[in-house]
């Protein structure tokens, strides 16, 4: 039996979108030169399913429609359907490179709904951990980017310091991808002092390891001119299409939620929010490469800083108790019961949190009519709208370059579907 | 707090176009005539002052309880529920939706939340993509999830969802596990 679907490329509604955006009088085509060009879903340098339909005059691309939902797995929807507790393992995967940051981001989210207020060392333990997140997805941004563009070496490199954090990952939360490390109002297990060498001695390396990559890439002139002036967007048309993250700092735009809207104990904290003119390819990956450094500092400076005490809220009602407690208590026996059956019962109201993620302003946007379960969750993911801002970016540019734009975008498809 | 003082001058600006202003854990939400939505969106951003300079995000909700659909809420017989959930709430036909904006001023580091209430059947909301691009794939997912159409957008389509696919998955009387046979595979070689 035939199904009524049709994958006939020519009458899709995308397909019509791309002609019809882009076609004036100026544009007819009496060389024959205009060709559509479909890139991807499955090709390695759209970094999972991103799908390009592309308009091409030549080599050169004259319009561009992309399109997501290859990996849209319903996850606002699930969110609808369960407790506040269970939806944290789902956060993991949403921006698969920095699990530990979606993790902290939603637990954020919750407790500013909830109004708990997480203890000093609990704070100072996800500052530490966004940090060591932003600092893996860099890695492989970096790594990726220069790969994208032909240079192999520097994926394995940046490889090979990211399994290190990795593994710092592994006896900080028990896995190494999926971390599910926050609870709400706190975290799951302290951070002890093996880890905190482990840290340190990662520290102590990395600066090294980077400019080792700094080497290979910034004076190579093959990757330079592959990324100088490519995908070139301005600070204004960077704020229209709503970048966020290290992509507006690369068209200048100095904004950093971490120094403008601060959160966890950021205020505490030295650091240089990074900018860089250009606006292209090769500005975006130079801020990458230099808020690792940044990163270096704050965990140092965290480390440095980081108190004795509790890391969970004193908040029976709201936060789940210790298990040796829950064995052994009446008491913690009846709230993690309670808890876990049904949630953590916030109050009514809507709250918007926001914390900045590696790959840009990652927002939670929560709608509580109290009991377990939020009313509405909405995730505001930063690959989303940086993957829209590319027919701008795109115009213009030759067909062989579309992998280097993509590469410094770095957009991650798992948050960018949902 | 630039949020204030940009409802205080939406007040003075325009006529009865301020419906309500909740303040919730310090984050102000100001519902909006949902005709007029255009009109205040380029004010806000264009206000020497208020400056609201980015759309962070546009998303819509759905405000229906859906009374006989048990797959909705697993916990029915929650104990929270005390009177809560037990005086539903009647939703009038024509509130049943809202899009909410989250705006953004660089200026003043500050966010702003505004509110339309959008009716089941045949209203259209004024669309905000003149006013910020990044708008443009946020109303399409609001359209592929809701099925709320938005007047003046250039190119709304399905974003997520396949283009012959006929449901609104997010709307509260959309089962959790899918309606069978709405999404048909390809045949079996």
């Amino acid at each position: 039996m035939k199904t009524d679907y049709t994958p006939d490329t020519s009458k899709s509604k995308i397909y019509e979108a791309l002609i019809d955006q882009y076609t004036s009088i100026e544009s007819d085509d009496p060389l024959g030169s205009d060709m559509v060009l479909n890139f991807g879903p499955q090709h390695p340098a759209t970094h999972g399913v991103l799908r390009l339909l592309l308009r091409l005059d030549g080599e050169r691309i004259i319009g561009c429609v992309p399109e997501v939902g290859y990996l849209h797995r319903g996850y606002e929807k699930l969110a609808e359907n369960m407790t506040y507790h269970e939806y944290i393992p789902h956060t993991d995967r949403l921006d698969y490179l920095s699990p530990l940051a979606n993790n902290m981001a939603y637990a954020l989210a919750v407790e500013r709904l909830a109004g708990i207020e997480v203890p000093p060392r609990a704070q100072y333990i996800r500052t530490i951990c966004s940090e060591l997140a932003r600092i893996s997805s860099h890695l492989m941004a970096t790594g990726s980017m220069a790969m994208d563009v032909g240079a192999l070496t520097v994926l394995l490199w940046t490889f090979r310091e990211r399994e290190k954090l990795y593994d710092i990952f592994e006896v900080l939360t028990g896995a190494r991808f999926t971390t599910s490390y926050s609870r709400i109002g706190g975290v799951a297990q302290d951070l002890t002092a093996d880890v905190e060498k482990m840290i340190h001695e990662f520290l102590d390396y990395l600066p090294e390891a980077i400019h080792e990559c700094e080497r290979l890439l910034n004076r190579n002139r093959i990757f330079v001119e592959r990324c100088d002036g490519i995908g070139i967007i301005n600070g204004d048309d960077a704020i229209a299409y709503g970048l966020t993250g290290p992509n507006l700092r690369g068209s200048g735009v100095g904004r950093d939620l971490r120094r403008d809207r601060p959160y966890f104990v950021y205020p505490e904290l030295d650091f240089d929010v990074i900018t860089h003119e250009g606006g292209d390819s090769l500005a975006r990956y130079y801020v990458r490469l230099d808020e690792m450094y940044e990163s270096v500092k704050i965990v140092r400076q965290c480390l440095d800083k980081i108190p004795e005490g509790e890391i969970h809220a004193n908040k029976p009602k709201k936060v789940l108790p210790r298990k040796e407690r829950v064995y052994t208590r009446m008491e913690e026996m009846i709230h993690d019961f309670m808890l876990v059956n049904f949630g953590i019962d916030p109050p009514a109201g809507e709250v918007y949190s926001a914390v900045e993620n590696p790959k840009g302003e990652l927002g939670f946007y929560i709608q509580s009519k109290g009991g377990g379960v939020p009313w509405r969750l909405k995730i505001r993911s930063p690959s989303f709208v940086n993957i829209h801002a590319l027919p701008h970016m795109l115009k213009g540019v030759m067909v062989s370059d579309v992998v280097a734009v993509i590469g410094s975008l770095d957009p991650v498809m798992g948050e960018a579907d949902k | 707090m630039i949020a204030q003082r940009a409802v205080e001058k939406l007040r003075e600006q325009f006529n009865d176009v301020v419906h309500e202003v909740i303040e919730f854990r310090e984050q102000l939400l100001v519902r909006i005539e949902t005709s007029s939505i255009r009109e205040v969106c380029q004010f806000l951003r264009d206000d020497e002052e208020l400056k609201f300079d980015m759309a962070i995000d546009v998303l819509g909700a759905d405000r229906l309880v859906p009374v006989d659909n048990p797959t909705m809420h697993g916990y029915v017989n929650d104990p929270f529920d005390r009177e809560l959930r037990s005086k539903q709430e009647h939703i009038p036909a024509d509130e049943r939706f809202e899009v909410i904006y989250v705006l953004y001023s660089n200026m003043n580091n500050e966010y702003i939340r505004l509110k339309v209430r959008v009716a089941e059947e045949g209203q259209r909301v004024p669309s905000v993509v003149a006013v910020w691009k990044s708008a443009d794939c946020a109303e399409r997912e609001v359209y592929d999830m809701f099925g709320i159409e938005f007047e003046g957008h250039p190119d709304l389509r399905r974003i997520y969802m396949p283009e012959y696919f006929e449901h609104y998955p997010l709307r509260k009387d959309f089962p959790l596990m899918g309606i069978p046979g709405s999404l048909p595979l390809p045949d079996k070689q």
